[in-house]
Order: structure tokens, then sequence, then C-alpha cells
């Protein structure tokens, strides 16, 4: 185990970057190059930082490995407490992927504000790997919040047409399920005298009827987070509008902050609450699965269309979190690993064609496989990927949840089952649309197939993707005891509960 | 009550930085008096330092305890809050100086009337007796109407200082009725006398009552708390833009400090009844201050609908009653003061071809054409929308940790989303600066006071996102002090 504190050098590296690209000085094209290097060699080591914590990672162990814990607020008993397990590990390798491949990906297309630019992804960044590594409900909720005004920044300085309308309604939606979650984790400050969460989840024993409304306050944060239907309305505007980097962050990291928040707050602090609201989970979960699904089926804008599949995959992450079973939750921290791959990689294939045409209209596109042979490989692919054809990331992810599931509720498998249908339909048809049939459009005749940069940009997604399909194990097995034991915990606090109220 | 009476060296110990900072405005006005219009630089700077000698003098050496027959009192909360207030008036004559230069209006009376307006403020945050109080708060108010008509040849200036004048007339007069009352049925004006006779039976008459909401409605004109803010936005509009800030800061804070050891010290045991009236006037000027300020164009009224904001949370910590509370209250009262100072310097930056502009859309381009003002800009709007990790964040949680601890629940709640509407303006300062394409930019100016104000703001304010220990545990003293 490394003796240097390894979380605090995973989470602060990317400032160090970020110092550096403000104070660089000289003519615009230097800054520029300095900046863009300067992001991509810091992204870059702090993902080989990041590796070495899965290296060290005792897979055997169910508890917090790496913990850092320092106090920083004493006169409210605030610690900065750091530490990961098996459910968080990979979500911050995650973070510390994109954000090169984002970098990486921005090379060409972002030309204003260059600098600025660099700044907010290693800002976010570094606000992303805290909130995945933080044991304290406060620090959590800095992190949690912070990562906001980067993105703020990043959809409302580069993004497109609507961006200003994008960026604030981004904000303030999430701003709004967020502030009564902070008031939540005030209450169970006052109620376990502490904010560490560890200690939290040891001492604290809620009656109903607090869990029942800290359950819902805490609701209200991440199910706009995830996003759930029907508070999903932000997720295809904030995605539309953002640059592809930004949509790729979006729909790789950030949504994921929901599903991790379920399975790391909502199931561990309030037992008895997660159980009496599963239910209510599995309705929106199914109705986002089918419901965007189908309105995947009509959209005229490329990105639109992924960021409603985005909402149906996440329904499968939601009903997975909740089920409570070993296959199940496994498999939800398993679909949201391949789904911050896979469609990170759809947004970035969308983003390939943009930087050349300069518009995500379906209709603008088509025959694209006889210009370009090496892209059209990449998007079938990760479209293939993200329907789950066995063999590649989202089927695991899709099928655990499916039998976790069909363990519990055969009703809920079978309606979630037709999303994977569904799911096929529009994203085949999207491919369709614009790969096969003649290329007869004028302005598409000159495009060019992807260049070097761009399949350095792909290669590490695809090699990932297809490792996730062919061999899960190396994912699930590290994440199993903590899995194991957070499903413990849960079935011990519920029977506790039963026990006092038969008393 | 002879003895009392003998005022021995102790007591003047005590009101010691008072004395010192009246005895240096008498002679700097002397000075100014004799020297004419020249000597204003001079008076200007020499006022500062004795407001900073001042602040020094309050903590070396420290002392507590009540003075001139129970009429004055110190300990560490007044200590505390006279420094911010000291802190705050000073700035405020830094950042003047170009601004009525500018309008020609820059005379040695005006640092003078700065200073003693913050000598009616250390008075009255001292008071320890309704007649005291009350020549404290007549001692600031009359030095407010000057200065907010101080522009003299401008009108919106001087019918600021007007309205102002007529306004806080009425809410003065509303206090000393509420007083009048106070006396009548306590028996007495000094703090000790009233919190005696209310904890002997005299709380439970209905005239007591009426008296303390009368006064509470006075102190609520003062800080500018709805429902009696009426006055706020065409004053903090109409008055030059550095009396504004010191309106928003100083003024605030003084006006807070005497609100919580009034409150607090002799009407504790009508807690009840006052903790109804804090909460409304909590919620509402949250409120309020969030609505009412989303579609407004000029940025000094929107600041001035920010402050009445601002001030709802903290009388959501003054409503809690706890010592958390009046903890948070000051913890918020000093980022409360950096965030507006940075921010009205600022605004005090922001002129056109040599002319001062004050419209949000006039900030249009400027994330492009003054990169650090506006980065400096950015941090104070997230700052004080309060949101994570910044200063206005930490303000806002301590705020809420009191108000869930005292069971406040519902103000909690409305308080969260009053905050989250009015991150909206916030954010279209944000927007206006990154977003929006100025046609034409702002003038670079030259390095002066108030780009430095400004940037030494902007580093407290990151200082206190990381490092909020040091603010917490001053407050944490100074709260203490209510609670022995």
């Amino acid at each position: 185990m490394a003796s240097w504190p390894i979380l605090s050098v995973v989470t602060f590296l990317p400032l160090v970057g970020a110092l550096f690209c403000l104070v660089v000085q000289g003519p615009k094209e230097a800054v520029d190059r300095n900046c863009r290097s300067a992001a991509l060699i810091t992204s870059l080591v702090t993902f080989v930082v990041s590796l070495l914590l899965w290296v060290h990672f005792d897979p055997t162990k169910a508890g917090f490995q790496f913990e850092e814990k320092v106090a920083w607020i004493p006169a409210l008993n605030i610690g900065y407490h750091m530490g990961v397990d098996g459910i968080s590990l990979f979500f911050v390798l995650l973070s510390t992927l994109l954000t090169p491949i984002c970098v990486l990906a921005s090379w060409e297309a972002v030309e204003v504000r260059v600098r600025e630019y660099m700044v907010a992804f290693l800002v976010l960044e570094t606000f992303m790997v805290g909130m995945f590594c933080a044991l304290d409900l406060a620090l959590f909720y800095v992190f949690f919040e912070g990562v906001l005004i980067p993105m703020f920044l990043i959809i409302g300085v580069w993004g497109g047409k609507r961006r200003v309308y994008a960026a604030f309604k981004f904000f303030l939606y999430t701003l709004l399920g967020s502030v009564l979650m902070l008031l939540a984790i005030i209450a169970i400050y006052w109620q376990a005298g502490t904010s560490d969460l560890p200690t939290v989840i040891e001492k604290m024993q809620l009656p109903f009827q607090w869990q029942f409304w800290l359950w819902l306050a805490f609701f209200a944060s991440f199910a706009v987070k995830v996003p759930m239907w029907p508070v999903h309305t932000w997720l295809p505007d904030a995605h539309v509008e953002a640059p592809t980097a930004g949509s790729v962050i979006l729909a790789g990291v950030l949504l994921k902050m929901g599903g991790y928040g379920f399975i790391r707050f909502s199931v561990t602090l309030f037992p008895e609450a997660t159980q009496y609201f599963a239910p209510l989970i599995f309705g929106l979960s199914v109705v986002a699965v089918i419901y965007t699904s189908l309105v995947a089926l009509v959209q005229e804008d490329m990105k639109k269309l992924i960021a409603y599949s985005s909402v149906a995959h996440m329904g499968f992450v939601t009903i997975g979190a909740f089920i409570m079973n070993m296959q199940a939750v496994q498999g939800s921290i398993f679909q949201m690993l391949s789904h911050g791959i896979v469609s990170a990689a759809l947004f970035l294939c969308v983003g390939v064609v943009y930087d050349r045409m300069h518009t995500r209209e379906i209709d603008a596109y088509g025959g694209l496989v006889h210009r370009m042979p090496r892209y059209a490989f990449v998007f079938m692919f990760f479209t293939l990927a993200s329907v789950g054809l066995p063999g590649l990331s989202g089927f695991v992810g899709e099928f655990l949840v499916l039998i976790g599931t069909f363990k519990a509720n055969t009703w809920v498998a079978f309606l979630a089952a037709t999303g994977l249908i569904l799911g096929a339909a529009y994203a085949l048809w999207l491919y369709r649309k614009i790969i096969f049939g003649q290329l007869t459009k004028d302005s598409l005749k000159a495009i060019l197939d992807m260049n070097r940069r761009e399949i350095a940009v792909f290669l590490p997604l695809v090699l990932i993707t297809l490792w996730m399909g062919i061999y899960p194990n190396s994912f699930l097995d590290p994440m199993a005891p903590a899995v194991d034991k957070l499903i413990g915990d849960y079935n011990a606090a519920l029977k506790l509960a039963r026990t006092a109220a038969l008393r | 009550m002879s003895s009392d009476m003998i005022i021995g060296l102790e007591h003047w110990t005590l009101a010691r930085p008072e004395l010192f900072l009246a005895v240096v405005t008498a002679l700097l006005l002397l000075y100014g008096v004799l020297r004419g219009e020249a000597s204003t630089v001079f008076v200007s700077l020499a006022t500062c330092a004795a407001l900073i000698v001042t602040a020094v003098l309050l903590f070396v050496p420290y002392r507590e305890g009540t003075a001139f027959a129970q009429l004055f009192v110190t300990d560490r909360l007044t200590t505390t809050t006279k420094a911010l207030v000291l802190i705050s008036s000073a700035v405020a004559i830094l950042m003047s100086r170009a601004y009525f230069e500018r309008v020609k209006a820059w005379r040695f009376e005006y640092p003078l009337i700065v200073a003693l307006a913050t000598l009616g403020m250390m008075l009255m945050i001292s008071a320890n007796d309704l007649m005291s109080l009350y020549v404290g708060l007549e001692l600031q108010s009359l030095s407010l109407y000057v200065m907010a008509a101080f522009q003299r040849d401008s009108v919106r200036s001087t019918e600021a200082g007007i309205k102002y004048f007529v306004l806080g007339s009425v809410a003065s007069g509303m206090l000393l009725f509420g007083a009048s009352l106070i006396y009548g049925f306590c028996g007495g004006t000094a703090f000790v006398q009233i919190s005696q006779a209310l904890l002997a039976g005299k709380a439970a008459e209905i005239g007591t009552t009426i008296g303390l909401v009368f006064v509470v409605a006075g102190l609520a004109f003062k800080i500018a708390a709805v429902p009696f803010h009426m006055w706020t936005p065409d004053v903090y509009e109409g008055a030059p833009t550095p009396v504004t800030a010191f309106f928003a800061v100083a003024t605030k804070i003084a006006g807070v400090s005497l609100t919580v050891s009034v409150l607090m010290g002799p009407f504790k045991p009508l807690f009840p009844q006052w903790q109804q009236i804090m909460v409304a006037a909590a919620v509402l000027s949250m409120g309020w201050g969030a609505f009412a300020a989303l579609r407004q164009p000029n940025i000094k009224r929107l600041m001035a609908y920010s402050s009445i904001a601002n001030v709802g949370y903290v009388l959501l910590g003054v409503a809690a009653g706890s010592e958390k509370g009046i903890q948070a209250v000051v913890f918020y009262l000093a980022i409360y003061m950096v965030m507006s100072l940075g921010t009205f310097a600022i605004i005090l930056l922001m002129k056109r071809r040599e002319i001062m502009v004050e419209n949000i859309s006039d900030l249009a381009g400027l994330g492009r054409s003054h990169p650090l003002l506006a980065f400096a800009m950015l941090l104070f709007m997230f700052s004080l929308a309060g949101i994570p990790p910044l200063a206005g964040f930490w303000g806002k949680l301590y705020v809420f940790m009191a108000a869930v601890e005292a069971k406040l629940f519902w103000p909690a709640i409305l308080g969260v989303l009053a905050s989250v509407v009015a991150s909206y303006y916030y954010l279209r300062i944000v927007k206006v600066m990154y977003f929006d394409e100025g046609a034409e930019t702002l003038d670079r100016s030259a390095f002066g006071m108030n780009r430095a104000v400004a940037f030494v703001s902007a580093v407290l304010v990151a200082l206190f996102s990381l490092l909020p220990q040091p603010l917490s545990a001053i407050a944490a003293a100074a709260a203490k002090g209510l609670f022995p």
C-alpha cells in the first residue's frame, strides 16, 4: 500500500496544470499550444497515478482503502476524509480516463479561449474525482456542487446556439435538487454529531419518519443528476448545446454522480426508506426506459437522440441500484461504467462529423461509409455496445441487472427488457441513416476519414469496451466485497427494524 | 446608584477606541476647515489610518465590561463586529476617491462624515441602554443621510438623501415609541433593568410585546429587512456608488449587531415572541430579495436586493437564538463584507469613455477585455450565490445548520429554495461577462485603489473558501460572549 496520500494527489494534481495554464504568458498561439499540452500532460499523469490505485487496491477487502483523514473545520467537526472502496474505485478511474480523452478531442475543435477551456476541464476533473473519493458528507457536497461552476461555464461559453438557456437550465435544475440534500445532510449532522460518513453509518439509527423525509431530499438531488423521468428535461438541452467534450463529461461522469449517490448514500443511510420507496424508483425507471426510448426514435438531432438513450440506459442503473441483490447492484454499477465509456464514445463520434460539417441534423448525413470506412467501423462498434451486443460492455451490465431484477420482480424485468428492443431500434436506425445508403449529398463528397489524433482518442475506448465485455471479472471482482457488504448491511438494518417493530 | 455615577478611569479605558476616533475626527475636521479643499487627500488618508488604529485599539489591550453607569458595554461580540465595521469604513473611504474626483465632489468632509457614522455605529453596537442606543443610532443615521446626498449637484443623489431621511425618521420614531412603551412597562431604560423586569413577570404584559414589536420594526428598517426595505433600492441606486458600498456593508453589520445584542440581551425573556418576527422577516427578506431582483437591469439596484436577501439569511441565524445561530451571524457578516466590498470595487471600475455606467449589460465581454477583473467578479458572484466551495457557501451552511438545530425546518427549506432563485441573477452577471460579446468594452484603468480592493477581496474569498476555520473560530469566540 502506498504511504503517500495517493487520493489527494489524484484529486488535486489537475489543479497544478490549471495553475500553469493560468500563469503562462506569450502570444496567443503559443499560449494555446502550451495550455493544450499542459492539460493533456497533467490529465495523463493523473490517469497514470490513478491506475496505481487499481494496482494497490486490495480486492478482497470490503471497507475503504487509501483513507486520508485530516481535521478541516474542527469547530463543526467537518473533516477532510477521503477513501475509495470497490464501488467508487472505478468511477475515479472513469473520471481520470475521460479527462485526457476530452482534452484530446477538443484539440482542434476549440479555438477560442483555449486557456480558460483547459482550466475549466482540469478544475472539473478535480471536483469529479474528489466527489467520488469524499467520505465526509460536507466534503462530498462541496465537490458535488462545485462541479456546477466549471460545467456551467463550459456549456455557456463554448456551447451551441441556445447555450445560455441550456447552461441556466442545467445549473438551476441541479442546484434546486441539491440544496434540499444540503438540508438533509445538516439534519443528519445534528442527529449523528458529525458529517463523517463511516461514523454516521455506524452510529445512526434514524426512525422511519426521519428516513422518509431525508430519503426524499437526497432523491431530489440524485434523481435530477441521474436524470430520472420526469426531471430529465435539462439533459437533452445541456447535451445538445454543450461542446463535444462537455457532452462526454456530462454523459460519462456527471450522470454517474446520481447513481453513485443513490448507492453510496440513499441505500446505506436510509435502508427502511429505500425499501419503502423502491417501487417508486422502479415505476419511474420503467417509464424512463420505455418513454425516453420512444422519444429517441423520433429525434432529428444526433446528440439529442443519444441524450435520450442515456436517460433510458440510466433507467437500468436505477432499477439495479434498488433491487438489492448481488447481480442487480453489480450490474447497476457495471452499467454505469459501461455507459460512461460507450455514451462518451458515441458523443465523440458525433463530434467527429460535427467538427467537419458543423451540423448535428441526422438528415444532413447519409452514406458516410463510402468516404469514412474507419469512422463507420468505430461508430458501429459503439452503437452495438450501446445496444448490448454480447461480447461488448453494454451487454454485461444490462444482463446482470435483468437477472437480478427477474429474481426480485418479474414484471419490472419484463418491462425493462422491452427497452433493449427499443434501444436496438433507435440506435440501429440512427446508424443506418448516417452511415449507410448512397452518398448523395454534395456537401459530404469531400469529407475526410478520421485522422491519427481521432484514432488515438477512440482506441483506448474500443479496447476498454472489449475488455469489459469479454472479461468483466477484472471489474466485478474488486467491487464484489463492497457490494456484498452493502447488501448485507442493508438486510441487517431491515431485519433490525422489523424486530424492533414487532417488539 | 451614586457609586456607579463616579466616572473612574476604567470607564474611559473601556471606551478608549471610541474616544480616540472622536478626538481624531474633531482634530481632522479643524485641520480641514483651516486648510480648505487642499487637505482632502491628507484628511482621507488620515481618517483611514485613524479607523485602522481604532480597530487595533479594540484588541490591544482587549477589555470587557460595562461603563458609564451601564450605558456602554464591550464584549467579544461587540468588539468583533466593531472591527468589521471599522475595516469596511476604512475600505469604503479608500474606494471613494476616484469616484468623487470624477464627479467633482471630492471634499474633505466626506471621510469625516464616514468616520462620524462609524463612531455612531460603534456606540450603538456597544449600547447597553435604550438611550445610548438611540444616541448612537441617530449619530449614525444623520451621517448616512448626508452621505447619501453628498453628490450635491446630482438630483438622484439628493433625492436619495431626502428619501432616506424621511423614511429613516419614521423608523426612528417607531423605535422611540417602542422604547417609551418598554420604559413605561419595565420602569427603566437600561438593558439590565428591562431584562430583570421581564423576568419578574412583565414579559406577560401585552404592552411590552407591543413595545418590542416597534423596537424591532425600527431596527428592521435600519438593516433593510422586509417589510421595511422599500427605501433600499432607491437609496442604493441614487446614492454615490462608494456610499452605496458603505450602506451595503458597514450599516448592515452595525445594525445586525445591534439587533442581536438587543434581542439576545434585554429581550431574551421574550424569545418566543421575537423569534416569530425574526423568522417572518428572514423568510420574507430571502424571498423578496431573490424574486424582486430577477429582472433588474441596474447593478446597484441588484446589489440592493442582494443585500436584502443576505440580511434575510443573517436574520435566520438570529431567529435560531442559539450560540450556533449567533456564530453563524458573525461568520456570515464577515464573509458578506468581503464579497460585497469586492463587488462594489468592481462596480466602481465600470466606466466607459470616462463615464460611470451601472447597467449589468455594460459588463458584456468583460471576460475577454479584463480577464482578471472578470474572474474576481465570477468568484464574488458564485460566492454570493452560495455555491461551494466558495466562501459564501460556508456562510449559508452555518446559517442553515443553526436553523435546523433550532428546528426551524420550514424557514430553512424556504431559505435554500430562495437561494436557488437568487442564484439566477448572480449567474446572469457571470453570463453577461463571459457568454455575451460586448459591443464596446469598459475602459482600461490604471492600477488603482479599487482594483487593489477587488483583488484583495478575491484572494480573501478564495482563502476563506479553502480554510474557513480561522474565521469560524473568531465567530465562535464572539458568540460565546453572549452565552456565558
